[in-house]
């Protein structure tokens, strides 16, 4: 029937597959547009620029690569790219945690699962910024909750200002973020749950498997997925972190939680070293995409493992 | 199969359990009772912050307990917030044409070239397609350096404009996928059949076929909405005239206490009126997001 009716279109000229094959390439020209100039040109200055130094005002001078050779001297920036690492690692194990409780919590429909399903996920959706501004008021010594609750709570003496120190300041920002994002992880991790046949879990009950072993050789599996997803998008996400860290710490105590993204926005943005920080822009993207090509690697489907 | 995985992602259950709970076994209490601590554990911190903003002058610096107005609730940390720089509504009029702003320029951009994707071969299709989803492997926060020679060679730095091409840019890799997607899901004897009464190119895209992905259309303007509403470090970078200012911006200038000493109550202020569009139009349309969330993720 399609077949047919194609077959009168062509005849009569109504179907213009051929002679549209080029004007139809105006249809995609906005897009290529902006991904030209607001993405291609950018990444390629980016390189242009690394082997300037290039001030904001005066004219750029060719430097070659004492961008780069600058770097490997860089204790600042190698300080602040082990800090990244470190938070993301400890925010990425938190928000697997966090957010594979909340879905085993509430992965089964009842009675008010909904409203639950719904408050773990609200502080998903205000922004990076109003998360931090909030907390930095929660955790601020003298108006906030967090040093006031502990003391009645008894278990500091006093007020104390756990923003002070390195310890507890990191820890501050970590709870924060897994508040804010752990809705995020359950609903990805709900997706691969519920996506798992009922059938497969009567049929091992019917095999006498108990919890674990359904949850070792039933759920495990059939989730690796979206787990194998959400870890990829927690650590490319946490690698880039900066809000949090310039919002509520301004980078401190003593420049011991500044990130990578923070460093090269002081160098280019606070110093106007912009050869410099588009050097620094090009290390971080290199190692950036040394660890996506390494994730997909080894979560890549391995269907004989299976 | 994926559409079951959205359907039966709705945060709102559409199940019904059939017995009414008359008896209310051990476990059951349980289920309910953690369920509930932690939603509390949640939500706190925003009502906390909602309710204190409403607090008056003397209190708004003290710790939130309680967290609500003890000497009645007022608007004056509202009144102190629009009285720095040049008024907390002149910059929520920003963030708010920022915001409007990106997501009509990325339905617009979206739909076209969803559009010539889902239904045209066009010399060089894998590749350009391919491009577009590439600009997800490279992160923005890298290209910032040079984005900001380039705004200013383009005269569009310290601009509402230039913010809204760079947001819209990042928003669409997500954007014109999720387009894609939306029109391969309509089948083509209708385009067909609109084309034997006589509309062609842009009228057929307008008139026939838009209404039927309009739920596309929906998820990809909320995405770049909240996104840019939200914005911080491109905002950040961009902009320097206070009268500039997108929300983000003002309320970290007013934390950081550059407008002298820090006024928490003009924070708590700040940071509800953030929010709450956020929250609201996630309530409104959560079916969307939800749809944009696995869209982005599951496929």
């Amino acid at each position: 029937m399609n077949v047919l009716l194609n077959r009168r279109l062509s005849r009569i000229g109504l179907t213009h597959v051929r002679r549209r094959d080029w004007a139809s390439l105006l249809y995609v020209m906005p897009a290529l547009a902006l991904v030209g100039v607001f993405f291609l040109a950018p990444l390629g200055m980016m390189g242009w620029m690394s082997l300037h130094r290039w001030p904001l005002i005066g004219r750029p001078r060719w430097i070659g690569f004492a961008n780069y050779h600058a770097i490997w001297f860089d204790v600042g920036f190698w300080n602040a790219l082990s800090f990244t690492v470190l938070y993301t690692v400890a925010v990425t194990i938190g928000l697997m945690i966090a957010g594979f409780a909340l879905a085993l919590l509430v992965e089964k429909p009842r009675p008010g699962v909904g409203f639950y399903r719904m408050a773990y996920f609200l502080p998903v959706v205000i922004g990076f910024a109003s998360a931090s501004l909030l907390w930095s008021w929660l955790s601020n010594v003298d108006a906030g909750l967090f040093s006031r609750l502990a003391q009645l709570l008894g278990f500091t003496q006093g007020r104390v200002n756990f923003l002070a120190s390195y310890g507890t300041a990191f820890w501050s920002v970590i709870i924060m973020v897994i508040w804010k994002l752990a809705g995020f992880y359950m609903v990805i991790i709900m997706s691969g749950l519920q996506s798992i046949p009922a059938d497969y879990y009567e049929a091992a009950r019917i095999d006498r498997a108990n919890v674990l072993q359904r949850f070792r050789f039933i759920t495990m599996p059939l989730v690796r997925r979206p787990v194998a997803l959400a870890l990829i998008l927690c650590i490319s996400g946490s690698m880039l972190a900066f809000d949090q860290f310039y919002i509520i710490l301004a980078g401190g105590p003593q420049n011991q939680t500044m990130t990578a993204v923070y460093w090269i926005f002081n160098q280019s943005f606070v110093s106007f070293r912009l050869g410099y920080g588009a050097a620094l822009s090009v290390v971080l993207l290199a190692i950036l995409l040394v660890i996506s090509a390494a994730q997909l690697w080894l979560l890549r489907d391995r269907e004989d493992l299976r | 199969m994926s559409t079951t995985i959205g359907q039966r992602l709705h945060l709102r259950t559409t199940a019904r359990v059939q017995a009414a709970p008359r008896r209310w076994p051990l476990h059951r209490v349980l289920f309910h009772v953690t369920c509930v601590i932690v939603a509390v554990l949640f939500l706190a911190p925003i009502v906390i912050t909602v309710l204190a903003s409403f607090r008056a002058a003397g209190e708004a610096g003290t710790p939130p307990l309680p967290p609500w107005p003890v000497q009645g609730f007022t608007s004056a940390s509202y009144a102190r917030l629009d009285a720095l720089g040049t008024g907390v509504l002149h910059d929520a009029a920003n963030s708010f044409m920022v915001a409007l702003g990106t997501s009509v320029l990325t339905v617009f951009v979206a739909t076209l070239a969803g559009y010539g994707f889902s239904r045209f071969r066009m010399p060089g299709k894998a590749m350009i397609f391919g491009l577009i989803l590439a600009t997800m492997m490279i992160p923005f926060q890298s290209l910032l350096t040079p984005l900001f020679l380039i705004l200013i060679k383009l005269g569009l730095q310290n601009s509402l404009i230039g913010l809204v091409l760079i947001y819209a840019t990042v928003q669409l890799p997500f954007s014109v996928f999720m387009m894609r997607n939306a029109f391969d899901t309509v089948p083509k004897e209708i385009e067909e059949a609109a084309r034997l009464d006589g509309l062609d190119g842009l009228r057929l895209l307008l008139h026939v076929m838009t209404p039927l992905v309009m739920p596309g259309i929906v998820s990809v303007g909320l995405f770049a909405f909240l996104y840019s509403w939200n914005e911080f470090l491109a905002a950040l970078v961009f902009l320097s005239d206070q009268d500039k200012y997108t929300l983000p911006v003002l309320m970290m200038v007013v934390q950081s206490g550059r407008f002298g000493s820090i006024d928490w109550g003009a924070v708590q202020a700040g940071v509800t009126l953030m929010m709450i569009p956020c929250i609201l139009l996630f309530l409104c349309l959560q079916r969307y997001y939800i749809r944009g969330l696995t869209a982005g993720s599951v496929k």
